[in-house]
């Protein structure tokens, strides 16, 4: 800095050694991972046979084509249901319900979550004490009796399902939320942005929350995996699509009885819940290390 | 092999694990028993990394790949990591930055004093043990009584924590030992005490140390010699006086020229720049880029090490050319504006703040005018930075009443109009901090543009490069995250933040602290720039008395919680009045004291 002539002196940056976006790093740290990949691949095979499966079907799913109980031998690729449906039909057309309604029903979670978590941590005192004493008593209940309970007042209802489950996922959601939001309200550019008037919700979403996206991400996906099978279990009880439309708990609930003759209409669905849960846990393991700064092949970055 | 030098540390050569990246290279010094040799260099420097090569150890990630380190003639590289461990504490010992973390919070002292001997298989009885920790606290002026042994770490201040480590470094009567900016959170007085014992025990047991740190005015009054460190290579070594006062070298020199003094005589100048990172320097000399006698020749090899006299060498190719320009050379510092009698800006008037019940504050009176800088003093604890909060309406519990341009704030900054928000800005001591790393330069400084002005688009983005503009920033940071831009240019975009408001009135809480000298000095020449061509009033926070000359017309010092003096600064800093401040100022470490008392 030479003293008098300072317009001059403009302080010359040089160009830094990676230009990413914080947003742009998590997700490439995350796609360095192999499980990452494997992950995505599974999602991607099973939410597109869910979500386009309807278009390749051979048969209609209420359509009866053959003996009920048809081996693989008999029928088609997988042969038929108790009724006689088919059973790839039936597989293909069944995993809408679930991937919408969990993916609905942790959306909702986390939505909440976020934000109660996220006024709780910023307001402090009593009505941090009062939400999270809240979002407690609410996590008490075990996630399934709540659904149940809920259910067996109401009667099985869709939009009943979805609310049950995010519900559930809310205090979860909520207390990472606080957790990762206390830390970054302490902060000296939340002072920043008090100091100049910044109104409450501005702060919360676009100083607070971009602050905490890594955790909640990671949370998201776990929520996913989880209520993937919490939705297909409520199904399987029946709280969820209703005969005679196609879906995968339903599916293994309508055939469990003939499973030693034909095992398929219950094997495909229950390989496809377990493999989806796995993926989004996968996904879910490689951004919570990349958040962590893990990178691929386990060693911590420098 | 014998040889005079406690100390030898010859070739040194740290990397990065797998990319083979040098950390530091070709780093040689040697002190002989007795001396205190003063590691200097700035953040990043590798100083602190030299340090721990000492002890044979480095952070992980890193290795040492080359080198030898001899103490009393035996090579510590060469041993085994369990040999090296038994060395640690026994021959060679540390003392850490942060004796907080240092001590086990578990255990109490008097245990751990106990275990640095027994380790060490010092004493045939515990009673022999006893009396060696007695006469260790008893050399660092700590009490050896069963109640103060019996306590833990936490129920002692950080002078004493930090006394209670320099203790277990010198227990086990070690040969040399590494300092690494022991004194950095401790108070001036404390620092005065603890640098004073750190001399006395040195030159008792004829141990050799290093005192690793950032600061030249410390170093200035402890070290016999100095090591400058720039970039990972030491560019000079000398005797301290020869040092600081001929330095041969340009780093040495700008790096002087930026510390800040107490008689505020000179000029503060900055270093433009940055010091290029490891895997990004530049062939030739480092230090090149950034200085003011390069040649060619600089640009093709690092300089050799050339002898100015016996014990004197430096690394560059024009080091005749700085020895010849001296430096009394230095320019003198600019004029201060006159001091104009006028309303008050802000007045101060009885303020009792308190922590939840905690009080801190008592009875403060103090009056900002405009286009004045006054300088608020104080140690840590001493409630400077809540009374800058006070008024800026981020610490609501208080009595008392601040007025801005002659009506009484509301104390929260919710509850004050747009247009007082507006008037009074404030700048935060950490950069880290108080940008947020998610939103873009661009984003954070436009911030107040949107809530003040309903600008937007190219007039915001325009008067954003303005303000960039006269931080000295260049515009391409615009579209840069906090973390790309070092701590120099991340305060510069939190003062361009402040500046964007048009405020009548800044406050600045410790917004050089967490800075280097050069860049701090570059800082501060903005800061007085700004309050001469804009006509703000300054409120400017601060521990260390020897950055106010340059800046404030009017100082107020503060200890617990009370304003001790209040004055013109030449009169308070001359002609001190309260005790406090006498004590304060002859605590300060300055490198002109310490010149003047080598002689």
């Amino acid at each position: 800095m030479s003293e008098g002539g300072a317009a001059a002196t403009v302080v010359e940056i040089p160009a830094p050694a990676r230009r990413r976006r914080p947003w742009f790093a998590l997700l490439a740290g995350a796609w360095h991972q192999g499980r990452t990949k494997v992950g995505l691949l599974l999602l991607l095979l099973l939410g597109g046979s869910a979500l386009l499966g309807p278009y390749f079907a051979p048969y209609s799913p209420t359509e009866f084509v053959a003996p009920p109980y048809s081996t693989p031998s008999d029928f088609g690729w997988f042969g038929a249901d108790l009724l006689g449906r088919d059973v790839l039909s039936r597989f293909l057309w069944g995993g809408r319900s679930v991937l919408t309604l969990s993916v609905l029903a942790t959306l909702m979670g986390m939505i909440l979550g976020t934000a109660i978590g996220l006024v709780a941590a910023y307001s402090g005192g009593l009505l941090d004490d009062a939400l999270m004493r809240t979002m407690d008593v609410l996590l008490s209940f075990p996630q399934l009796v709540f659904a149940l309970v809920l259910a067996a007042t109401v009667g099985p209802q869709l939009w009943l399902l979805v609310l049950a489950v995010g519900i559930t996922t809310m205090p979860r959601v909520a207390r990472i939320a606080r957790g990762a939001a206390v830390e970054v309200v302490e902060r000296d550019f939340i002072r920043a942005a008090e100091a100049i008037g910044e109104p409450r919700r501005r702060i919360l979403l676009g100083d607070v929350l971009p602050n905490v996206t890594g955790p909640l991400v990671v949370e998201a996906s776990l929520r996913l995996s989880f209520n993937i099978a919490v939705v297909a279990g409520l199904s399987f009880l029946g709280f969820g699509i209703q005969p005679p439309d196609a879906d995968w708990g339903l599916m293994i609930n309508e055939n469990r009885n003939g499973l030693t003759i034909q095992p398929w209409p219950v094997v495909l669905p229950v390989a496809a819940i377990g493999l989806l849960t796995i993926a989004t846990s996968l996904v879910g393991d490689g951004l919570s290390r990349s958040v962590a700064g893990i990178e691929g092949g386990g060693r911590a970055k420098q | 092999m014998s040889s005079p030098h406690a100390l030898e540390v010859e070739g040194l050569r740290v990397e990065l694990e797998g990319s083979r990246v040098e950390i530091l290279d070709e780093v040689s010094f040697h002190v002989p028993a007795g001396h205190v040799l003063g590691l200097v260099g700035e953040s990043g420097s590798g100083k602190t990394t030299a340090g721990l090569a000492v002890l044979g150890h480095t952070r992980r990630g890193a290795r040492i790949a080359a080198g030898e380190v001899r103490i009393e003639g035996r090579n510590v590289l060469a041993l085994s990591s369990l040999e090296r461990q038994s060395l640690r504490g026994k021959l060679v010992s540390y003392v850490p930055q942060d004796p907080g973390s240092a001590l086990n919070p578990a255990l109490r002292i008097g245990k751990q004093l106990e275990e640095t001997l027994s380790e060490h298989g010092f004493g045939r009885s515990a009673g022999e043990r006893r009396a060696r920790i007695a006469e260790t606290l008893d050399e660092v002026l700590l009490p050896s009584d069963d109640t103060f042994l019996r306590r833990y770490p936490h129920q002692l201040s950080g002078g004493q924590q930090q006394r209670v480590a320099l203790a277990m470094a010198f227990a086990n009567r070690p040969r040399v030992i590494v300092l690494d900016e022991p004194t950095t959170g401790l108070d001036v007085t404390t620092q005065a005490h603890v640098l004073a014992t750190v001399r006395d025990l040195c030159l008792a047991h004829g141990v050799a140390a290093v005192y690793v740190s950032h600061d030249l005015s410390v170093v200035a009054t402890l070290a016999t010699d100095v090591a400058v460190m720039y970039s990972g290579r030491l560019v000079e070594v000398g005797p301290t006086s020869a040092l600081f006062r001929q330095a041969a070298h340009p780093y040495t020199r700008r790096l002087v020229q930026a510390i800040p003094e107490l008689s505020g005589e000179h000029a503060l100048i900055g270093i433009p720049g940055n010091a290029p990172r490891p895997g990004l320097r530049p062939p030739g000399c480092f230090f090149a880029p950034r200085c003011e006698y390069v040649r060619d020749v600089c640009h093709v090899a690092f300089p050799p090490v050339e002898t100015v006299i016996e014990g004197h060498e430096v690394r560059c190719y024009r080091y005749e050319a700085v020895l010849r320009e001296s430096l009394a050379a230095r320019p003198a510092a600019p004029l201060r504006p006159e001091l104009e009698a006028e309303d008050a800006l802000v007045t101060i008037r009885g303020v009792q703040a308190s922590h939840g019940s905690r009080q801190v504050l008592f009875d403060v009176e103090l009056v900002v005018r405009p286009r004045e800088c006054v300088a608020l003093v104080g140690e840590s604890g001493s409630g400077k930075t809540t009374l800058a909060r006070c008024i800026a309406g981020l610490h609501k519990n208080y009595q008392g009443e601040i007025s801005f341009r002659g009506d009484v704030l509301p104390r929260s900054c919710r509850a004050r109009d747009r247009e007082t928000r507006r008037d009074i800005q404030y700048v935060f001591q950490s950069p880290y901090s108080s940008l947020n790393p998610r939103k873009t330069i661009g984003q954070i400084i436009g911030q107040p543009l949107r809530l003040f002005f309903d600008v937007g688009g190219e007039e915001a983005r325009r008067r954003v490069v303005v303000a960039l503009e006269r931080v000295e920033l260049s515009p391409s940071v615009l579209d840069r995250y906090p973390h790309q831009l070092s701590g120099g240019e991340r305060q510069r975009a939190a003062i361009a933040r402040a500046l964007i408001a048009e405020p009548r009135l800044l406050v600045c809480d410790e917004v050089t602290s967490a800075l280097d000298v050069s860049v701090q000095a570059a800082i501060i020449d903005v800061l007085a720039e700004l309050q001469r061509d804009l006509d703000i009033g300054l409120l400017f926070v601060t521990h260390n008395l020897a950055l106010i000359r340059t800046l404030s017309q009017e100082v107020a010092v503060m200890s617990e919680g009370r304003i001790v003096e209040r004055g013109l600064v030449d009169t308070v800093l001359d002609h001190p009045e309260a005790e406090y401040t006498k004590k304060l100022l002859s605590d300060t470490p300055s490198l002109e004291a310490a010149m003047a008392a080598s002689g």
